[in-house]
């Protein structure tokens, strides 16, 4: 009976477009459990999730919670509803305490009574095992100490069901063992909790049971009990799909690129990138993998001259045979433009980083080049008639050459920036997720692009999140996971499950 | 000892205009408003309540000072209001960039003020001819008997209400700031709007109050000047610099109200310390009076090496807010 | 709409959305019924002051601004000085550098014009002598420019108030310079520098003693279009201020470019001091920038750093300037009213740009 569950969807349908994020999914939650929310990147948690906390609005498919069917509009009725989800992007104010940001935006007395918000957060975090200080500053708290903000203002609000959106991904082991121990207190005094996630271990660590979905499709909950890793995966990844992509045997194969004891830190602080060493050949193509925010960004900047490196080396071969060496590590991406090494990179915040939005098709192809040219005048000719050419080869969809790439959609604008990186005939190619966004045949073109440049002697990189393409495209595959390297693979050979425990981390605590 | 008590009396005399401007310009930017329109608000202000008081002065056959003074009050407060409401619906509802609509606003008050100044001073029979004396005595009015105390009555005591009205008001902003729901939200507006808005604050009101309740306090150091400093009278841009050393203020003040206080006697103190310091030729005389924006630049960038987040301007100032349609 | 939206029925509901693009005669269109209510709106504060019938005012700007052939010139003087403060702001602002600073580089621009009058021009042939004029009223704004930029690249400064600071630190500067300067003694001005000899003012050319001003100014505007246009270096700075994640992706030094766009924008700005100074009022004075800083602000703003829209702003603004000043001293009122219309005609213009970028959309809700 419907008693027992808090919250039942019934075939909800959400659509962006043309993209179905997430297509007839059922699922319940019962009151006083842990279900965990399994998937990979895109396959529609988030989405799902944030229909309940009113964020998004379903288009098809009824949502019934606490045994009524309910209409979530906004976050308000979220929370009139007793749900609170703690997103992964913290809201936090840095200059506040943690009392402060708790009661942000609760009606109330004008006086602020700071102490009985005191002891009410002190009960709350009594009850539940946090370890909180209401007096403290965000600013001085770690990313752990900011969580445990977000889930006791969710408490302190009233809130029955929660909702963690991949909780674990910023957290160290330690601090993973502590929330895990908040949660399973927290259950066990009634509450109910979904929690997203995609580490295989924590699945099996924490919940009670286990939905997965796939491509936005549900396809089936267990019980943890039963469920092991292997099974787990199968549901997640399905089975393997073949693409059409033409792949060539690595030809004239040398070592270009070779990294050594690589650790570098973001601008937080956090260790991201730990010990990584590698190489990377010309002639062929290496995938990086790995659930996203696990270093292959800093990754791909730390080789591009863009990330301060810690410690550790990343050379350069020019030629095999005599061995000349550049360190790159030491290196701006200036400097490694000024030495003439053709170094290409699609990075992934394209118009963050890869291109100026506001900038024409052709101001855009001149960036890395503009001071190539002599003088003090920048040659737009030759930019020009290189956007011509990337327009042309590339189908790129634009009213003209003028057009700001803002105004383009994304698979164009990608187009025009692999058109840069490429055209430069590099001897390294970085990508990093180059099909995001694009349709088939826009993702086609790029794939046959890549296989033209390692055809062509290139070393190409490229990071991606699907593992069927990396598995069909690549020639070995490089696994990141906490920002370390938890396995090199053939891609010819390897399966699917095999580089998504990999990338779960799984082999690690199997 | 007189010539410190002297000393000490101008440069309140001087800080009352600014600390007026810089608490209205305080609850503004904690709003994420950088409001430059400030010092034209406060011209408004000021020749708002000279007009005020002088055409009722002109209409009453017997003015009482009570009456003129709050009939100048209201004036002021209206026209300052009249003044941030430019401001808000340009920047907040339209959208405008905040420096430019500041700027303009700036331009705008300070020809306001010395038109209608300057034109009121002509029908009064020429320049500094315009006196609302009746009205200027209720604010210039002091308590009886304790301003006679030596020493501490003439430290104390020896100033108008409006001096009094600067500090508490102040007072009552840092109050509202730090301990109130109200101010908590404010803070949070001016911080990160996003935050605020997804807790349920109405950041477009918040930021509409802020900046209008900004104004009007900013436009009582107008009226200040206007009446108790210049004693009901004008003198077309002897307001001078003034309305920008309140935007100086805040930075000194580091965004608290209540250090705007003695900010405010420091800025005072600065701008006429130059009297005091003897055996100074008029001309380094000069380089004195540059001494609180050198003091102000300073604060600056030792604010600006991060010491401390609390003392950092609030992180949206400047930047317009609107929520992405989903 | 999203249809679950609606709590009530039957309200009307405004929408509001950010527009793609939008046409250019469209744009145009929408920025002509602000100039033309802006001026409905001059014209009901006029009336309500002057009490006088508004054509016959909008004859008197006319008049006031074109009337003479000495007016005309004064109109020129005052909109090229306009233009190229706001020209020199260009760089900065492209790079998302808030320059306020502009009243004090002037200040400082002029004070080095004035400092070589007094001091060196009497001592050298015109044409050097107004070169120096040039070199040092630059080397002054290059010097103030470049004070907060350091700050700002070193430190991340906040540019607004550091830049806003130093226009006082000038004014001050002026002050006590006025002091050394004072001329006669005790009138507290400087009063016209080399009134006699003329040593480093501007010549007349083709007859009028503005036209050197003119020729400057069209110079700088046409070297500074192509600069922000056609160098490496202004391709560097519309990265830089685009994106400081690009620009280091493509390998440029933000710092270097901060330094070197402000050292740019405050030569300019100096070299308009220069313009008043020795080409204009031959004069030192606290009111030499007389706010023109900060309206330039606006006028490269509204313009979007066109700089054909840049000239036609200058234009328009310093018409109505100088027109309102001339119905001021007609109707008797003081010239102070410019500055009301001024800031009228900027509300309008400045709002205008929401209902360029934005559509709205005004529609009923059903139940």
């Amino acid at each position: 009976m419907s008693e027992t569950n808090v919250i039942e969807l019934k075939n909800v349908t959400k659509r962006f477009g043309e993209v179905v994020a997430n297509d007839n999914v059922n699922l319940t939650l019962r009151k006083g459990e842990i279900l965990s929310i399994l998937g990979e990147n895109g396959s529609g948690k988030t989405t799902l999730m944030n229909m309940l906390s009113g964020i998004y609005f379903p288009d098809e498919g009824s949502i019934r919670v606490w045994g009524k069917d309910v209409l979530i509009q906004s976050p308000r009725d979220a929370f009139d509803l007793k749900i609170g989800m703690i997103h992964q992007h913290f809201k936090l104010i840095d200059i506040l305490t943690a009392a402060e940001n708790i009661i942000l935006g609760l009606d109330g007395p004008m006086r602020l009574n700071m102490k009985e918000v005191t002891t009410k957060i002190n009960e709350l975090t009594g009850k539940y095992g946090f370890d909180l200080n209401p007096a403290q500053k965000i600013y001085s708290m770690s990313v752990s100490q900011k969580q445990t903000v977000e889930i006791v203002k969710v408490l302190y609000r009233g809130a029955d069901i929660l909702i963690l959106d991949e909780p674990t991904a910023v957290l160290t082991p330690q601090e993973t063992d502590k929330l895990f121990n908040v949660l399973r207190s927290m259950r066990d005094n009634g509450k109910s909790i979904i929690i997203i996630t995609h580490k295989l271990n924590e699945v099996l660590e924490i919940s009670d049971r286990v939905s997965v979905l796939r491509k936005g499709k549900y396809i089936g909950t267990v019980d943890t009990c039963e469920a092991t890793q292997e099974s787990l995966t199968e549901m997640m990844v399905g089975e393997k799909v073949s693409l059409d992509i033409d792949r060539s045997n690595p030809e004239n194969v040398e070592r270009r690129i070779e990294v050594r004891g690589l650790n570098v830190r973001n601008n937080e602080g956090y260790h991201v990138l730990k010990d990584i060493s590698f190489t990377a050949n010309a002639g062929e193509i290496l995938g990086i993998a790995g659930i996203s925010g696990n270093g292959q960004k800093e990754l791909l900047e730390a080789i591009g001259g863009l990330q301060t490196i810690e410690s550790g080396e990343i050379l350069y071969y020019t030629k095999h045979d005599n061995n000349v060496i550049e360190k790159l590590h030491q290196m701006s991406a200036g400097d490694i433009f000024d030495l003439g090494i053709r170094l290409s990179f699609v990075p992934e915040d394209r118009l963050g980083m890869g291109l100026v939005g506001s900038m024409d098709i052709t101001d855009n192809m001149m960036i890395r080049s503009y001071n190539k040219s002599r003088g003090l005048f920048t040659d737009r000719k030759v930019p020009y008639n290189l956007a011509a050419e990337v327009v042309d080869k590339l189908d790129v969809v634009t009213p003209s050459l003028e057009t700001p790439v803002r105004r383009l959609s994304g698979g164009n604008v990608q187009k025009v920036l692999v058109g840069r990186e490429i055209a430069s005939a590099p001897r390294v190619l970085m990508v990093a997720y180059p099909v995001r966004g694009l349709d088939i045949n826009s993702s086609y073109a790029i794939y046959n692009l890549l296989n033209e440049q390692k055809r062509a002697g290139a070393c190409v990189m490229c990071v991606g999140e699907d593992l069927d393409v990396l598995l069909s495209l690549c020639d070995r595959i490089l696994v990141l996971s906490g920002g370390r390297v938890s396995g090199i693979v053939n891609a010819r050979t390897a399966t699917k499950e095999e580089v998504g425990l990999l990338m779960t981390g799984g082999k690690e605590n199997s | 000892m007189p010539v410190i008590i002297t000393f000490i009396q101008r440069a309140v005399g001087q800080g009352v205009a600014i600390l007026f401007g810089a608490t209205g310009e305080i609850m503004t930017e904690k709003s994420g408003n950088l409001n430059l329109g400030i010092p034209g608000i406060m011209y408004m202000g000021g020749v708002a309540g000279l007009l005020g008081a002088f055409f009722y002065e002109k209409s009453a056959k017997t003015p009482n000072p009570i009456a003129g003074m709050l009939i100048s009050i209201l004036c002021c407060l209206l026209c300052s209001l009249l003044g941030g409401l430019i401001y808000t619906f340009l920047t907040v509802t339209l959208r405008a960039n905040q420096n430019v609509v500041g700027l303009a606003l700036t331009t705008f008050g300070t020809g306001f003020g010395n038109f209608f100044g300057g034109s009121i001073s002509k029908m009064a029979g020429g320049v500094g001819q315009i006196s609302v004396k009746t009205t200027a005595s209720a604010f210039r009015a002091r308590i009886p008997g304790l301003s006679g105390i030596p020493v501490v009555g003439e430290l104390l005591f020896h100033y108008g209400f409006l001096t009094y009205l600067s500090v508490i008001l102040a007072l009552i902003c840092t109050y509202f700031l730090k301990r109130t729901r109200s101010g908590l939200h404010l803070v949070a507006v001016g911080e990160s709007p996003a935050t605020a808005d997804s807790a349920g604050i109405n950041v477009p009101v918040y930021k509409y109050a802020a900046t209008l309740a900004g104004s009007m306090i900013a436009g009582l150091g107008g009226l200040y000047f206007v009446m108790e400093y210049l004693g009901g009278t004008w003198s077309n841009n002897g307001f001078g610099d003034r309305g920008w050393l309140a935007v100086a203020l805040v930075i000194l003040a580091l965004w608290n109200p209540a250090n705007a206080i003695w900010g405010s006697l420091v800025f005072g103190a600065l701008y006429i310390i130059y009297i005091y310091i003897p055996g100074l030729s008029r001309a380094q005389q000069e380089l004195c009076k540059m001494l609180p924006y050198v003091v102000t630049i300073v604060v600056l960038i030792f604010t600006s090496r991060r010491n401390k987040p609390e003392n950092q301007p609030p992180a949206s100032l400047g930047l317009s807010y609107f929520r992405e349609e989903r | 709409m999203d249809k679950h939206s609606k709590k009530s029925a039957g309200r009307t509901v405004i929408h509001m959305e950010k527009r793609d693009s939008i046409s250019r005669s469209k744009a145009w269109m929408i920025r002509g019924a602000a100039v033309l209510l802006s001026l409905l709106v001059c014209a009901i504060v006029i009336i309500a002051i002057t009490k006088q019938n508004p054509l016959e005012v909008y004859a008197g700007i006319v008049s006031g601004a074109v009337g003479t052939r000495r007016r005309i010139w004064v109109t020129v003087r005052e909109t090229v000085v306009l233009l190229i403060i706001a020209v020199g702001l260009v760089p900065a602002f492209r790079m998302k550098f808030w320059n306020i600073g502009a009243e004090g580089q002037i200040l400082m621009g002029g004070a080095a014009s004035a400092a070589v009058m007094i001091y060196a021009a009497n001592k050298l042939p015109l044409p050097l002598a107004i070169l120096v004029i040039l070199a040092a009223s630059c080397a002054a704004g290059v010097l103030w420019g470049v004070i907060p930029a350091f700050f700002k690249a070193y430190f991340n400064t906040n540019e607004t108030l550091f830049t806003l600071m130093m226009n006082y630190v000038a004014t001050q500067i002026i002050n006590y310079l006025i002091c050394i300067w004072e001329n006669p003694k005790g009138s507290n001005t400087v009063g016209v520098i080399n009134s006699k000899t003329r040593a480093g003012w501007f010549p007349k050319i083709f007859g009028s003693e503005y036209c050197l001003s003119v020729f400057i100014v069209i110079l700088v505007t046409v070297l500074v279009t192509i600069y922000m246009n056609y160098s490496k270096h202004g391709y560097e700075l519309a990265v830089v201020g685009e994106s400081t994640d690009t620009a280091r992706y493509a390998g440029i030094n933000v710092k270097k470019v901060i330094l070197r766009t402000m050292c740019l924008s405050g030569a300019i700005c100096g070299l308009a001091g220069a313009l008043i100074v020795a080409g204009a009022s031959h004069t030192i004075s606290t009111s030499t920038a007389g706010g023109r800083g900060f309206t330039a602000i606006i006028v490269a703003w509204m313009s979007k750093f066109n700089p054909a829209a840049m000239v036609a702003v200058s234009v328009f603004l310093v018409f109505m300037q100088q027109g309102s000043i001339q119905i001021a001293t007609q109707f008797g009122l003081n010239e102070n009213a410019s500055d009301i219309i001024t800031g009228i005609l900027l509300f309008f213009l400045i709002g205008c740009e929401f209902f360029v970028n934005y559509k709205l959309t005004v529609y009923r809700e059903e139940a």
